[in-house]
């Protein structure tokens, strides 16, 4: 049976606490932007990320267990995740860092920066999950691990162009990542369900400039719940971006960039 | 050989199919009539005493947010079971230890049925079918690892008899451990684990439990006995009795072919009404990335489906025939119905249990407990000649 073709111990890039991940390095001037994804396929996000580079110098990793990044058994949790991020930023001496967070990678970002804020300059959120709000019945997020496939991609995506469709007609390494990641996203956010209840008493003191961004037809993390979120943060900007779900750096990656590069002026 | 009656106590009257996208986690309970739904706990409790009035066991299972099976905490039924049988022994198979949060209480559970039952209990632990993840809340990550310490752990609370013990496991952990009252049978009341692969089997004989194997036919089940039997042979330890291995069929025995073969038509709704979406049949981590991913090409499961613990693909669409010929079902006369289990019983080498599934879906009360009663006093008899036999030899 087919299986993904991981990173080996020589590939990748040495993240914090020696974890070697798949990464994509874009641009080589202007500060660093740390890109941590959701759950989508990493060749989704790849226009975004050129995009950014011709302002910054784009980091990408896969997570630990998402596409060929391999996940070392103790990192199983987000806040493990976040302090490999830290570490690696420590150990090379970034400051200043743009770190974008994408859905799940929003909620890593929270954990960094609720972490240590000294080298984040900006903090940018898209469609983040990681903060449980309101009464225990609200469900902050579409159960995604409930949904079947084509309602999950209706929720995911405005423009059904970007959907995979009918999984048997996807090719096999797509659907394969996509498993993956699946996986991963159930070994870091099955219950809690995508949130650490730690957060909500903590994000208040994230006092670093924050954007917030927010496809307007997300059905995952509808733009209510993330205007919510944005009141929680003591330097948040929400901006509602038209014609995108809740990946709107896949439906409108030119449209995110520019609201980044506004805000890192 | 030892028999059990089982029934998975479903409540079998459903809005159509096609008004719902699956029987189980998210079927709405206002499709249940309580009142119907107790009348039905009335006869499924009478039907285990039959079964026990007429020298069989009893056996019950457990499943949640399911119309399949309404024995949601099987320890009560267990301890209901325990007071209403006299003879039988009591098999609970399982509890679902991999989506339950605290061993220790289900040690305790344990125990208290085999107190009262005054040592008839038999106990069972599985993983749990890929349903119950969302039904419990359970991570279907690492199940396999987290069910084999909750078991190291009730076993360890069982047995340790000079005051707490500490757990400090990966998934389990308890300062102070001291099960109050203790079970009746000492060491520990026998253990079932089931096995739907044989790649489960080895673990199951590293620690000389009962396996216990649903609806795999003779191939599938032959296979999962085997390999139980080969990790004996690698380990040196001498080979199993016939009373390690369980199976679990759809049985019903007429006083005509014809009577059987009607009863295990009845039968088949068991098979033919797990309708599930894809989302609770594959969920993440339950099983390999690529194996799920091959299921997510595959095609589309979310129409009536047959259940998961089977290894056999596609026994919705089968025959009658075609099911008996593969040992799924055995249905028939007594003769007919004795032929068939002996069949069995040397293909795979030999077993001393079979789970009698007797009752599903809309078959009533009556033809229930008439199915049991000719299994008990023409079949057994019939079989007994046979196993003896063949354990003489």
């Amino acid at each position: 049976m087919q299986t993904l073709d991981l990173i080996g111990a020589e590939d990748g890039i040495e993240f914090g606490y020696g974890v070697r991940l798949d990464a994509r390095l874009e641009g080589s001037s202007g500060p660093l932007a740390l890109v941590l994804p959701g759950s989508e396929r990493s060749s989704e996000d790849a226009v975004f990320i050129e995009a950014l580079a011709a302002h910054f110098t784009v980091v990408a990793p896969s997570h630990p267990g998402f596409g060929l990044s391999p996940r070392p058994e103790w990192c199983a949790s987000v806040s493990d995740i976040a302090d490999i991020y830290l570490d690696w930023l420590e150990a090379s001496g970034h400051t200043d860092v743009i770190l974008i967070g994408l859905q799940f990678g929003g909620w890593v970002a929270l954990e960094m920066a609720t972490r240590s804020r000294s080298r984040i300059a900006q903090l940018v959120l898209v469609d983040s999950f990681g903060v449980k709000l309101g009464s225990p019945t609200d469900r902050n997020f579409a159960d995604v691990f409930a949904t079947p496939h084509d309602q999950l991609e209706n929720l995911i995506y405005a423009d059904q162009a970007f959907a995979l469709g009918e999984l048997g007609g996807a090719p096999e390494n797509t659907v394969l990542e996509m498993a993956r990641n699946d996986e991963a996203l159930a070994i870091y956010g099955w219950e809690p369900y995508l949130y650490n209840r730690r957060l909500g008493q903590t994000i208040d003191r994230i006092a670093v400039p924050t954007l917030v961004v927010w496809g307007a037809e997300d059905g995952i993390a509808s733009p209510d719940y993330g205007r919510r979120l944005a009141a929680h943060l003591p330097h948040a900007r929400f901006e509602q971006i038209e014609q995108a779900g809740h990946r709107p750096q896949v439906e409108r990656p030119h449209r995110v960039a520019e609201l980044i590069l506004t805000a890192a002026r | 050989m030892q028999y059990w009656h089982f029934n998975e106590a479903a409540y079998p009257d459903l809005p159509d199919p096609e008004t719902y996208d699956s029987i189980r986690v998210t079927l709405p309970n206002g499709t249940i009539d309580p009142g119907h739904a107790a009348d039905l706990w009335d006869r499924y409790i009478r039907e285990w005493q039959v079964a026990d009035e007429c020298g069989l066991n009893v056996m019950v299972n457990e499943h949640h947010s399911t119309a399949t099976c309404m024995t949601s905490a099987a320890p009560v039924v267990a301890g209901i079971l325990a007071r209403v049988t006299t003879n039988a022994r009591i098999l609970l198979l399982g509890n679902p230890v991999a989506n339950r949060q605290d061993p220790v209480r289900i040690a305790e559970e344990m125990a208290l049925i085999d107190l009262i039952s005054r040592g008839r209990l038999e106990v069972g632990f599985v993983r749990g079918v890929q349903y119950e993840v969302s039904a419990t809340n359970s991570q279907p990550i690492r199940m396999t690892e987290r069910m084999w310490e909750a078991i190291d752990l009730i076993t360890t609370a069982w047995t340790t008899h000079d005051g707490p013990f500490n757990w400090e496991g990966e998934f389990f952990q308890h300062r102070q451990v001291n099960i109050w009252p203790r079970p009746y049978q000492q060491p520990t009341p026998p253990i079932w684990i089931t096995a739907g692969t044989p790649s489960s089997s080895g673990a199951i004989a590293d620690h000389d439990y009962h396996v216990a194997t649903f609806l795999g036919g003779l191939e599938g089940t032959r296979k999962v006995f085997q390999a139980y039997r080969d990790r004996l042979d690698e380990l040196g330890k001498p080979g199993a009795s016939d009373d390690k291995f369980g199976y679990a069929a759809l049985v019903y025995t007429g006083q005509t072919d014809e009577e059987g073969r009607e009863g295990a038509r009845e039968l088949l709704w068991y098979l033919q009404s797990n309708k599930v979406t894809k989302p609770f049949t594959y969920p993440p981590g339950y099983m390999p990335y690529q194996v799920r991913s091959a299921a997510l090409r595959g095609p589309n499961a979310s129409s009536s489906g047959a259940p998961a613990l089977s290894p056999i693909p596609d026994m919705t669409s089968m025959s009658l025939d075609d099911l008996i010929e593969l040992g799924v079902v055995f249905a028939g006369s007594p003769a007919t119905v004795a032929a068939q289990i002996e069949r069995f019983y040397s293909h795979v080498g030999g077993l001393g249990n079979l789970f009698l599934m007797g009752q599903a879906g809309h078959m009533g009360h009556e033809q229930t407990v008439r199915g049991i009663r000719r299994f008990a006093e023409d079949v057994v008899p019939r079989l007994e000649r046979v196993t003896e036999k063949v354990s003489a030899t």
